[in-house]
């Protein structure tokens, strides 16, 4: 081995400069040596959710979704305190199209109803469909990305591939299949159109919840909980979920946002909430004709929906912000 | 002062040292970054000067500034740092605040860069050639593929026309930074900042790489700044060493001057703790009254075949790797390997990256299955184990991995951390173990007031202890550390490997020691096994195979210490 | 390269068959007559359900049905709608538009969501930066019909700029309005994801080392910042040229183009089953095709994928 031999030689030698080099030792009062390997021990003890939490309530953008999701909650939970008018009733077809009156701020829809009181009853079933697709999602999506991501092999593959199958079915297509079915046209209410958004939606959670179960799945923290005599099942359960909550969280919140559009687009398109229940889209359905004559039919309940969705998609974004792991390490 | 260094152009000049002007001088030198807990000062009163042709090494650990300080000299601050004092003068001219235009004519052209990382520095979208045809062409030089090929193979770079055609993802991380050093060489630079070139590469590549920079900037008589944090390598390597402590110069002096005679507290510290320089065997159990003959490799070779209480025999571990259109083909990962830990001892498997060593530690851990040849743990064979048994087997072994971040879960306090495996075994109750983890908490020296904290409060060397008290809970016989002290800074480490040498001795553990670093191994091990390429190229004593290494592989690894052929008075050690 | 690009093909082959095979088995397999599926609410003449019967093969075994289906897809055999015209035919003459709206949308937001996000990433937190964020959030936020409704009034109605329907040639000067609000929502995302992608890459060890090399600012910026930071942007473009010519139902509707959004959701309206499983299938083939697309879009953007 000439290259070793080489180095052999070489490596004896340490390098002398051509120029003069000053020995200079720094004041040693200036420079003191603390402890090795101090860290600060003051303060109360932060876990990474307290730490998420402080730098949340810094930021704007989450102050302003909050306090717009609360406000939106309380409209959907108290209608009554924010219009007289009970719902579904006292439209009188003489104040079709009928601009602000006394009582009554926003105008008039074609069909003479109050629009205040249209866009604040339609909360509730807007909030309910989001929420509740949102917690199916979660549920099945979650657990079947979950599954997938940490014991790999057949079980993921499989769930790969059905997953595949729901992508290339966008959930709006699928939903329109689907709601125009008799079974569905019969039963149109607010839980058949979740359990629509459910079977459409859970894919996208399912793949978030995989990759970041599978990133959590090979730390060297689940490695020690395994070779402690910890099970597969519990390690699952005990280090891998936590760790892997925060982006399921973040696409959890804005997924809130995108079902309700979903559903009011639905409703919009005629084939989503039937025409009795109160909802945005339903709203924004039957004042499209007549758009010219009467835009605010359309703008109040458009606003109130843009609103709410904004609210959420702003939330997740916090969010984001916030349980970035990548922010997280300083 | 004489000149070892040949060269008849720079001989010449150094000739009449008094009348030439420092290239690079960094005077007070103050450098603040802006974060979100408002301005945080990173480098203070940073002095140094670089003449033309000198090697300085800056010296440091982690967050010491010495990256910052180099990194100032080119313009190349993170966007949220500012120098704040002081000035920077390349070659009389003062250049703190110059101009981007003027920057971007001094970069390339008279100061060079190479990076730490080569896996992360060459652009992965363009080719090898392109990127080092951009850099002659953006610094006016001629950039045909001749060109580019010759500067290639200067670097050492073998074949370099076809090579220059090729991607950085089909480079060798040894060849990338050939390519680096390339591009960093290119435009002829009068200086070369290298920002801990060798430290991501093996040992062997990492000396090659090494010897090679130092024949080129010899030859071109280029000055070099050198920032490591290994200070053997810097006194190799530099006629200057800079130390570096917490943002400030704390001594500054010839290479070996400082090693021999170290003044400023901080660099006797380092000094005495550089595992390249100080390799000896710590003698923590010596001092604990444990007769000597215990510890020594050759009477524990010659103990009782009984009390060896790991025996790997014939491990082998093939990996199925699935290659084009459905066909998997075998890696043999682990071939053949026999080796025993004799109780009370430790055993180090050293290797390069790819030579199978943390396969061997995953394997000895039951978290991975042996495709042939049998472990023995107390004479049992564990890879026959039934679920029961493995889970009893389990208290017995315990590992203690590398990365200090990774290896805690973020989301458990100290206290959950440590209590687990007590839970998972079932062992006391609440009370009893809040005891026990109080005692360990203790017994890695780290006060009981921690124990609400998160692993994102404590520092690298305090996550490690927390990580050796969680292996010790379950009081197991065997303790595996994969690369227990790589990611530490060297008083660290220092620490960390003292604290296991004293539980050694005081519990008479047993030590399976993964690493890549011989320096460490001839700290703590009694007994070495040299791998290469999933094969075990040589076993004995850690005096045995570090005083007469037997085959070219082990040379080589012994060889390509940083510092390894320094000659020093014993006393400095 | 082959190996990748045939994998990728094959792989597609079973997502295909598995998307067509849930919607053929959404409509005629759940519960309640299949007839009365395709009939809809209106309800169909006992003439209409024999014909039915037997154009769906409804009187062979699920499998049967299902294969004699897609063998009617793979030959272009799309079967005929309620007024007897061929489905194929009617699919031929709508999508050239829909086609044509797609593109359109995907260059607009391809164009002003790169060139926004660049700007916005190397301007990281400065005015222009926090306000197209903001807008660009308030964009993904609004329901794509109200956006329409909206520029509809506005400028198709109150400035009078463009005719707020589209004609029946569907020109490019009409689809402008139409193509702007169908790319409006993935414009934010665009803007969005290419200033992610930028601001990752502006940290990149490689673009500091690029910088070092004497390279001036300008030539960093677009041989390496951008280059690389399309990878992902580019990818996501050709995703949502699928999803564009699927997903134009509402902005069809509202401006009344004449395209394949608008036949399917008269189809839907009109419980013409038929045409809906037809149109669906077609959407899932162009969904398909598009993820292939991407697939070689992303090898062709990088190598280290080209060579795997």
């Amino acid at each position: 081995m000439p290259e070793l031999d080489n180095n052999l030689k070489t490596a004896g030698r340490v390098k002398t400069s051509a120029y003069p080099i000053e020995h200079f030792v720094a004041d040693i009062d200036e420079t003191p040596v603390r402890a090795t390997d101090s860290a600060t021990a003051e303060g109360a003890p932060s876990s990474l959710w307290r730490e998420a939490w402080r730098s949340l309530r810094r930021q704007p953008l989450f102050l302003i979704s909050a306090v717009l999701i609360l406000a939106i909650l309380v409209v959907a939970l108290f209608p009554g305190l924010f219009t007289n008018e009970p719902p579904n009733s006292n439209c009188l077809l003489a104040n079709s199209d009928g601009g602000p009156a006394p009582g009554h701020p926003l105008g008039f829809t074609q069909q003479g109803c109050d629009i205040l009181s249209r866009v604040v009853h339609g909360t509730q079933s807007s909030l309910t469909v989001g929420l509740f697709a949102t917690l199916g999602v979660l549920v099945i999506g979650g657990l079947i990305g979950a599954l997938a991501g940490f014991f790999g092999g057949w079980v993921d593959a499989i769930l790969a591939r059905v997953g595949d199958i729901f992508f290339a079915l966008p959930l709006i297509l699928g939903a329109i299949v689907v709601v125009q079915l008799p079974f569905f046209q019969q039963n149109r209410n607010v839980w058949t159109l979740v359990v629509i958004l459910v079977s459409f939606g859970w894919p996208q959670i399912a793949r978030i919840t995989r990759a970041a179960v599978i990133e959590v799945r090979n730390a060297d923290f689940v490695m020690a909980a395994r070779s402690l005599g910890v099970s597969p099942m519990s390690a699952l359960i005990k280090h891998v979920i936590p760790n892997a909550l925060a982006p399921v969280i973040v696409i959890a919140t804005i997924s809130l946002g995108t079902f309700i559009v979903a559903e009011s687009t639905l409703s919009f398109l005629g084939i989503g909430l039937p025409p009795d229940v109160m909802s945005w889209g339903n709203d924004i359905f039957s004042a499209k004709s007549s758009l010219r004559s009467n835009p605010s039919a359309i703008f109040w309940p458009g606003l109130a929906l843009s609103l709410t969705v904004l609210s959420f998609i702003m939330l997740g974004d916090a969010l984001r912000d916030a349980l970035d792991p990548k922010a997280r390490k300083r | 002062m004489s000149s070892t260094l040949g060269n008849d152009g720079i001989t010449e000049v150094r000739t009449a040292p008094s009348e030439v002007r420092p290239l690079l001088e960094l005077k007070d030198l103050a450098i603040t970054f802006d974060t979100a807990n408002g301005e945080v000062p990173a480098v203070r009163n940073a002095h140094l000067t670089v003449m033309p042709g000198e090697t300085v090494a800056i010296v440091g650990e982690s967050g010491s500034g010495k990256s910052t300080t180099a990194l100032a000299a080119i313009g190349l601050l993170p966007g949220n740092g500012r120098v704040s004092g002081g000035s920077i003068l390349f070659d009389g001219e003062d250049i703190t605040n110059a101009s981007e235009k003027r920057i971007v004519e001094l970069r390339g052209s008279s100061i060079g860069m190479v990076p730490q990382d080569p896996m992360s520095n060459l652009n992965p979208v363009w080719k090898i050639g392109f990127q080092v045809r951009e850099t002659l062409r953006a610094n006016g030089l001629p950039y045909s593929t001749q060109d580019v090929a010759k500067v290639l193979s200067e670097a050492g770079l073998p074949d370099a026309e076809s090579r220059a055609n090729q991607y950085p993802h089909e480079f060798s991380g040894g060849m990338r930074q050939r390519a680096l050093i390339a591009i960093g060489l290119s435009c002829r630079p009068r200086l070369l900042i290298a920002d801990e070139p060798t430290s991501a590469l093996d040992v062997t590549v990492q000396r090659q790489i090494l010897d090679h920079l130092d024949r080129m900037t010899d030859e071109l008589g280029t000055a070099v700044l050198l920032i490591t944090h290994d200070l053997g390598l810097a006194a190799e390597r530099a006629h200057k060493v800079i130390v570096m402590y917490k943002g400030q110069v704390v001594e500054a002096g010839p290479a070996l001057e400082l090693l021999t005679n170290p003044r400023h507290p901080y660099t006797q510290k380092l000094v005495a703790s550089a595992p390249s320089i100080a390799s000896r065997r710590i003698e923590s159990a010596k001092k604990l009254g444990v007769a000597t003959d215990d510890l020594l490799a050759p009477s524990a070779e010659k103990a009782d075949a009984k009390d060896k209480v790991i025996e790997v025999k014939d491990l082998t571990k093939v990996f199925k790797i699935r290659g084009s259109w459905g066909k998997s083909t075998d890696f043999t990962a682990v071939d053949n390997v026999s080796f025993s830990i004799a109780r009370g001892t430790t055993t180090a498997v050293v290797g390069e990256s790819g030579s199978g060593k943390s396969t061997v530690a995953r394997m000895v851990l039951g978290l991975e299955t042996a495709t042939a040849g049998d472990i023995r743990f107390d004479g049992v064979d564990i890879t026959t184990l039934g679920r029961k048994e493995l889970f009893n087997f389990r208290r017995r072994v315990q590992p203690i991995f590398q990365d200090p971040y990774g290896s805690l879960d973020p989301m458990y306090n100290i206290y959950r951390t440590i209590e687990e495996p007590l839970r998972v075994h079932g062992i006391g109750n609440a009370k009893s173990r809040e005891k026990k983890v109080r005692e360990l908490l203790d017994q890695v020296a780290l006060p009981s007031s921690m124990m609400q904290r998160f692993p994102n409060e404590l520092s690298g060397g305090q996550r490690q202890r927390v990580a050796i008290a969680r292996a010790l809970a379950l009081d197991p016989e065997v303790v595996i550390c994969d690369e227990a002290v790589s990611a530490l800074d060297v008083l660290v480490q220092a620490q960390i490997l003292n604290l296991l040498a004293d539980l050694q001795a005081e519990l008479g553990l047993s030590y399976l020691f993964i690493t890549h670093d011989l320096a460490v191994v001839r700290q703590i091990a009694d007994h070495v096994a040299v791998m290469e390429k999933g094969k075990l190229v040589e076993q004995g004593s850690t005096d045995e195979v570090f005083d007469s290494p037997k085959t070219a592989y082990t040379q080589s690894l012994l060889a390509a210490i940083p510092g390894a052929g320094l000659v020093l008075p014993p006393e400095a050690a | 390269m082959t190996w990748y690009v045939s994998r990728r093909f094959l792989q597609l082959i079973p997502v295909f068959l598995g998307a067509t095979l849930l919607v053929y088995f959404l409509v005629f397999s759940l519960p309640g007559d299949a007839t009365a599926a395709i009939c809809g609410e209106r309800g169909c003449t006992p003439a209409v359900v024999t014909a039915l019967r037997e154009q769906y093969n409804l009187d062979e075994p699920f499998w049967i049905q299902y294969l004699l289906y897609l063998k009617g897809v793979l030959t272009f055999d799309l079967g005929t709608n309620f007024s007897g015209r061929p489905i194929a035919v009617i699919i031929a003459e709508v999508f050239p538009t829909t086609a044509k709206l797609a593109v359109m949308a995907l260059i607009f937001e391809a164009i002003f969501g790169i060139v926004f996000g660049l700007i916005a990433g190397l301007r990281k937190g400065k005015l222009f930066d926090s306000t197209v964020l903001v807008l660009s959030l308030v964009v993904i936020a609004v329901p794509i019909f109200v956006l329409g409704f909206l520029m509809q009034f506005l400028i198709g109605v109150k400035l009078g700029w463009t005719n707020p329907t589209v004609s029946g040639d569907a020109t490019v000067s009409e689809l402008i309005l139409p193509a702007v609000v169908l790319g409006l929502v993935s414009f934010a995302y665009v803007l969005r994801l290419t200033r992610t992608s930028i601001l990752e890459n502006v940290k990149a060890d490689y673009v500091r080392t690029a910088t070092a090399k004497g390279l001036s600012r300008k030539r960093v910026v677009v041989v390496h910042i951008l280059r690389n930071s399309m990878i992902p942007v580019v990818t996501f473009l050709g995703a949502d040229l699928g999803t564009l010519m699927g997903g134009a139902i509402v902005t069809e509707g509202i401006f009344n183009v004449n395209g394949v959004g608008l036949t399917l959701y008269r189809a839907v309206l009109n419980g013409d089953g038929p045409t809906v499983v037809s149109i669906v299938t077609f959407l899932i083939l162009i969904f398909c095709l598009a993820n292939l697309l991407v697939d070689l879009l992303y090898a062709w953007l990088d190598p280290r994928i080209r060579y795997a």
